[in-house]
């Protein structure tokens, strides 16, 4: 059973066991527009939730990417190094950008559901 | 930015036609302007060096200058060859201040007895003050604010536009001509900031919508927007006013030498000559140089430029994805023993020196028609 949560900053995270995978939101890179570069984090780094993970640059600007839940990565996505418009074309699916491994799910609870984030989403 | 925060953005006359192509718009020197359309940034880029783009730059001042011994005036404030244009030919210069730096770059034609000016959006109202203050009294200014500019930049530019204005195609790059396009008067120049062959079109406001529309029309062209026209014209290593060219850097750093005829330079008479031309004998201490980052990393804007031993040497001024070149590019000033195509050097992105070396620009071979 898989649970996606989402944070303001427009990332998505899907619990499966104790794996986190995580990418940026559809509507994150609509408003990104066409992404041109992605700095991946290191397999082995243990990012605290909050934590700098990784940066996307798209034809217009930089943006960082952050950890939304504490945990180690242990596989990130480097097909999107050599093929960053796959964010574009798939943002919550094939152009996920890394996985953590996770103990304490927890955390979660501070993120929104999918009805929450459409709600936020439509505010901004 | 802070007085765009309290003052309406201006919208220019194609201001519908954007939102029915669904251009996404964003705060551009006081207006209201599309960044992109629905294709995005690196479709319409790619678009505009294949076939043909349609961008409103109707936010830039046009203005006539006339009155007996026009050229002579406006030479007084720039250091272009005004006095040698040729009927109907066109320059690239710049509004000189009396340290050499440079107040906003322009364009110059010379139209029968007048001359034609195209400025930049954002230094519009302070140009024609500098002008009013400092040209002869005799000299007339008749700023056209009823008038749209629009780009159609591209190889099929010229196949397109034959359609609709017969005659077009055999212009000469920098030249200009009144003439009818699809029925309406307007003034074409055969010029551009893409680096491609293409024209400007200067059109009444009334008949402004229709003529993008009907441009637009044509199988070969697409609206594009700022996002791609800042990529273009970044490979065609153009300067943008405001971030590679300002108060504080004069025409010989900028690499804009070649803007400034052999009599100008000799004779001077502009804001600043002494330090130009004192500049022009002895060199600059920095120069404008083009970037090539050796990874994928863009280096923006504002991004250090270092030697190989961590000592910065100058300063990145644009920076980007260029997406003809298919990597990163940037241009910026370092200092002149730096300043070498081929230089190694270190750009500072994020905390990390990313290897890059000085390039020549263009990044892109340039296509302006050549007859």
């Amino acid at each position: 059973m898989s649970d996606i949560r989402y944070t303001e900053d427009h990332e998505w995270v899907r619990i499966d066991g104790d794996t986190a995978t995580v990418g940026i939101t559809d509507y994150a890179q609509e408003q990104l527009g066409d992404i041109v570069f992605i700095d991946l984090p290191e397999i082995g780094a243990a990012l605290a939730q909050g934590d700098d993970a990784a940066v996307v640059e798209s034809v217009k600007a930089a943006s960082d990417i952050y950890a939304p839940i504490t945990g180690e990565i242990e596989e990130v996505n480097d097909t999107l190094e050599g093929e960053p418009g796959r964010i574009n074309e798939d943002a919550e699916g094939e152009g996920w950008f890394f996985r953590l491994s996770v103990s304490d799910t927890a955390e979660l609870d501070n993120l929104m559901d999918e009805e929450a984030y459409q709600a936020f989403v439509k505010k901004l | 930015m802070d007085d765009q925060d309290r003052t309406p953005l201006k919208r220019t006359p194609l201001f519908a036609l954007h939102d029915r192509h669904g251009g996404k718009m964003v705060p551009f020197a006081g207006y209201d302007m599309p960044v992109q359309y629905g294709s995005g940034v690196l479709k319409e880029h790619l678009h505009t060096r294949s076939e043909a783009g349609l961008f409103d730059v109707s936010h830039m001042g046009q203005l006539y200058l006339h009155g007996e011994g026009v050229a002579a005036a406006l030479e007084t404030l720039v250091p272009g060859e005004i006095h040698g244009l040729a009927p109907g030919r066109m320059r690239y210069t710049q509004f000189t201040n009396d340290s050499g730096g440079i107040l906003d770059d322009l364009m110059v034609t010379k139209s029968g007895d007048s001359l034609f000016l195209v400025i930049n959006a954002a230094c519009k109202e302070a140009d024609i003050a500098h002008m009013q203050e400092n040209l002869p009294q005799h000299i007339g200014m008749e700023i056209l604010d009823d008038a749209a500019l629009i780009a159609l930049q591209g190889p099929a530019a010229a196949v397109v536009l034959e359609r609709f204005a017969p005659g077009v195609a055999a212009m000469k790059f920098m030249s200009s001509a009144a003439m009818t396009v699809n029925g309406v008067e307007c003034i074409v120049s055969r010029c551009g900031y893409t680096g491609e062959d293409g024209y400007e079109i200067s059109v009444e406001v009334r008949d402004a919508p229709s003529l993008a529309e009907a441009l637009l029309a044509a199988p070969e062209v697409m609206p594009v927007g700022l996002g791609a026209r800042d990529s273009l014209r970044l490979e065609a290593g153009l300067c943008l006013y405001g971030h590679d060219l300002d108060t504080t850097t004069t025409p010989v750093e900028a690499d804009l030498l070649w803007s400034i005829s052999k009599r100008r330079r000799q004779d001077g008479g502009f804001p600043g000559d002494a330090i130009i031309q004192q500049q022009i004998a002895e060199g600059t201490t920095r120069k404008r140089i083009g970037l090539l980052p050796e990874g994928r990393a863009p280096a923006r804007e504002g991004t250090e430029i270092v030697d190989r031993e961590g000592k910065q040497i100058g300063v990145v001024t644009s920076g980007g994805f260029g997406p003809s070149v298919g990597g990163p590019i940037s241009m910026g000033y370092v200092t002149g023993d730096s300043a070498a195509v081929g230089t190694a050097v270190s750009l500072m992105v994020r905390g990390k020196a990313l290897p890059a070396q000085v390039a020549s620009t263009p990044f892109v071979p340039q296509r302006y028609y050549r007859g």
